[in-house]
């Protein structure tokens, strides 16, 4: 892919100032710290919804209260729940043109560039704002097609059938703590359907913005992608940058069905002081081909593991995953494939690097069930350390309960060598820009798969973290 | 009158690595519009020399100067040097994953341009395209040079010729090949040479290290020197190149301890 001019002279400017400024807090609604029944229950009222729903919240906090912390991955001991605020409503009604919106939400998307992206490249953008999508907008040709690009709280108002169907099908609310917790109190989110045959070709993105210190964000997502289908779906997201932690817990459940794809594309790049917590996981049928490509640069913790489930023969699935880790963060992810039908294949690859204190970690999952014969699956991890203290860590985990498959897994930790630095350097590039030239191209396999602009946006971001780093 | 500045001038250069002295005490003028050449046995300290003069960081410095356009550049950082007009052809090109040659020479030219030229003497894509073709023509190397990446998979000889291509789009003022020769079949020999010649200019200058007469054939150096055991042991003219071809390093070496005893 094309690194631009890099542009890293100009990048001196640090996260603090391109996505790390925060708008005065002026809300229409904000619930109270902590978490209990009420502030469910005060959810669901303010949404007007239906009393499935209401009880699909209250169960699913019931799961919540009753689970214990996760103690197997990422330190969570700081997290707070009690500190935290799990819902803010940050206008009245949501808009379908950016002049609709508040100046000062306005201004912080164009700022971030949305509306521009979404005049060169997009085909739909979906804008969050603390707990509330803002902004919805898909191209004329898709509706008329039958796609449905709104926010997941209209879909339960628009299409409840659709909803009833599928949500909580694919995570249902107990699957995990973080789950549960995102089952509960809910809030914004995508809704997407492609209807059989129909191929968006331009992605459809969501961005997602919190502004708030201490909050929570918990979107919910939900793709389906009929036969014969195709979309590709982006999230981006930033926060200011705040002492005290924020959470950000989502959960993306995707439906393919035969012979259809979908790509679900993440640049994730919050603060540092953000809880990342998320559950992300596709069934892919027959034939169907199911892609996550996963940028983690951002957060304090990250904990995310993309699954695919294979349900039928045929299905494909693959993560790619990137992860950098800088001072202070610890990234873990990777990704999970379930082999549930024979004739499946998948493919995990993962590169992660880890920069001073930072610490990124794989975690991945190959499961083949019994029965699932002539499945194919392969695990790449690759960790790059950038110095001497940064660590890096891989917890490939294989449960094979079939004979006739075939698994490969590579792993390889290497060091930035002092001979690559230097034979870049000696051709003029300063450290930080030779620093992420080898980085850019360590994930360059991951960055060739992304369309150009966040191909560009995600070496842009490498750079950032290089800036101040070395020298 | 105002004193002369050679272009590039070393100056007792004591140098090694890990605390071993390897350069024990090197001095050497070049100026503008001279070519070298640099000869000398197995691990006599060739590459070594070439590495400081880079700025390596690996390599101490124990004594000395060496100053380019009458700046020490002893305590400047390789990049800095590479953006004075400093060039290096390695001995031994470092791979490069994932980046291609083309995006690796778009920012190193530019970074140098600007360095050297002002900050509006960048290349626009289309016009650093245009240049890097013209370069890749001239050392018959294929188009898809470019969208490889940098000397991964590359053979001996092609990860030589890259180095005169990056030679070629740098245009430095002062330039170190280091063994560029080694490696090149006749035919490749011949047009790297030629590019090197074609390169040249009198305002700058060469240091063509090498074990073998044959290159000079066709870069034609003004002075031969012969370093052995981490000191120019012997300066010359082209003659002196001959006549190591003909009978080796051993009359040499004789002379020198001689000398020094
Ligand atoms: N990194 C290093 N660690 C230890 N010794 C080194 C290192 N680099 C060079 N040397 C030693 O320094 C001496 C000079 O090496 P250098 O590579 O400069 O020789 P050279 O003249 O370029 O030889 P050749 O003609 O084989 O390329 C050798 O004895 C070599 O082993
Ligand atoms: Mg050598």
């Amino acid at each position: 892919m094309a690194t631009p001019e890099v542009e890293l002279k100009r990048l001196g400017s640090e996260y603090a100032e391109k996505y790390g400024f925060r708008d005065p807090e002026q809300y229409v609604f904000k619930a109270r710290k902590g978490l209990d029944r009420e502030v469910v229950e005060q959810i669901s009222w303010i949404k007007n919804e239906p009393d499935w729903m209401r009880e699909f919240r209250l169960k699913a906090l019931e799961y919540f209260l009753r689970r214990p912390m996760p103690t197997w991955g990422a330190d969570l001991s700081e997290l707070n729940f009690d500190e935290i605020v799990y819902y803010i409503k940050p206008t009245e009604r949501q808009g379908s043109s950016w002049d609709e919106l508040p100046e000062h939400i306005r201004r912080t998307f164009d700022r971030l560039g949305i509306p521009e992206a979404e005049r060169k490249f997009l085909a739909g953008v979906g804008a969050q704002y603390e707990s509330e999508v803002v902004y919805h907008s898909l191209r004329e040709e898709l509706k008329r097609l039958g796609v449905i690009f709104v926010d997941m709280d209209t879909a339960v108002r628009e299409y409840p059938d659709l909803v009833k169907q599928y949500f909580g099908t694919i995570v249902p609310p107990n699957d995990n703590k973080f789950a549960a917790l995102n089952s509960a109190v809910w809030s914004g989110g995508s809704f997407v359907y492609v209807p059989e045959g129909v191929r968006v070709e331009v992605p459809l993105q969501a961005y997602f913005r919190i502004n708030a210190e201490n909050v929570g964000q918990f979107e919910r997502t939900l793709i389906i992608v009929e036969p014969g289908a195709y979309v590709h779906y982006v999230e981006g997201c930033t926060a200011p940058i705040y002492s005290a932690a924020s959470l950000h817990s989502a959960v993306v459940e995707i439906i393919v069905k035969e012979g259809a794809r979908c790509r679900y594309t993440t640049i994730q790049n919050w603060s540092k002081n953000v809880y990342n917590l998320v559950t992300k996981r596709a069934a892919a049928y027959r034939d169907a081909t199911m892609e996550w490509v996963d940028g983690n640069l951002g957060s304090k913790v990250t904990m995310k593991y993309p699954a695919v489930w294979l349900m039928e023969p045929g299905a494909r699935g693959e993560v790619l995953s990137v992860a950098f880790a800088g001072d202070g963060q610890h990234q873990d992810a990777g990704g999970k494939m379930v082999h549930v039908a024979p004739y499946t294949s998948s493919q995990i690859i993962s590169k992660s690097i880890s920069k001073g204190t930072g610490r990124a970690s794989y975690r991945g999952l190959v499961k083949v069930h019994r029965g699932a014969h002539h499945v194919r699956a392969n695990v790449v991890c690759d960790a790059l350390l950038l110095d001497e203290q940064s660590r890096t860590d891989t917890y490939p985990y294989m449960e094979i309960e079939e004979e006739q498959v075939s698994i490969g897994h590579e792993a390889t930790v290497s060091k930035v060598a002092e001979e690559q630095l230097f034979y870049l350097q000696s051709r003029g590039l300063t450290e930080a820009e030779a620093m992420s030239m080898i980085v850019n191209g360590f994930i360059e396999p991951i960055t060739k798969e992304l369309p150009l602009e966040y191909a560009v946006e995600l070496n842009r971001l490498i750079a950032l973290e290089m800036e101040g780093s070395v020298g | 009158m105002a004193e002369h500045t050679p272009l590039f001038m070393i100056e007792n250069l004591h140098a090694g690595i890990e605390g071993k002295e390897i350069l024990r005490g090197v001095n050497l003028v070049i100026e503008r519009g001279e070519i070298h050449a640099l000869m000398g046995p197995n691990g006599s300290g060739k590459s070594t020399l070439a590495y400081v003069i880079a700025g390596h960081p690996n390599y101490e410095v124990y004594e000395g100067r060496i100053l380019y356009k009458g700046e020490n550049v002893l305590e400047l950082p390789p990049d800095e040097r590479a953006r004075m007009g400093m060039f290096l052809a390695f001995q031994y090109p470092t791979a490069i994953p994932g980046v291609t040659m083309a995006n690796f020479l778009r920012l190193a030219v530019n970074s140098v341009r600007k360095a050297r030229y002002g900050e509006d003497k960048a290349l626009t894509p289309r016009e650093f395209r245009r240049l890097l073709r013209e370069k890749l023509e001239m050392l018959r190397m294929d188009e898809t040079f470019a969208s490889r990446y940098l000397n991964e998979g590359f053979s001996g000889g092609e990860k030589k010729r890259a180095e005169i291509l990056q030679m070629a789009m740098l245009e430095p003022e002062f330039a170190v090949l280091d063994e560029t020769d080694s490696g090149l079949d006749i035919d490749a020999l011949r047009t790297v040479a030629d590019g090197v010649n074609q390169l040249f200019n009198p305002n700058m200058a060469l240091l063509v290290i090498t074990h073998y007469q044959r290159i000079l054939n066709y870069i034609r150096p003004h002075y031969v020197h012969v370093m052995l055991d981490g000191k120019i042991a012997i300066s010359g003219g082209p003659e002196l190149a001959e006549e190591l071809e003909e009978k080796g390093y051993d009359w040499v070496k004789a002379q020198y301890a001689e000398a020094a005893s």
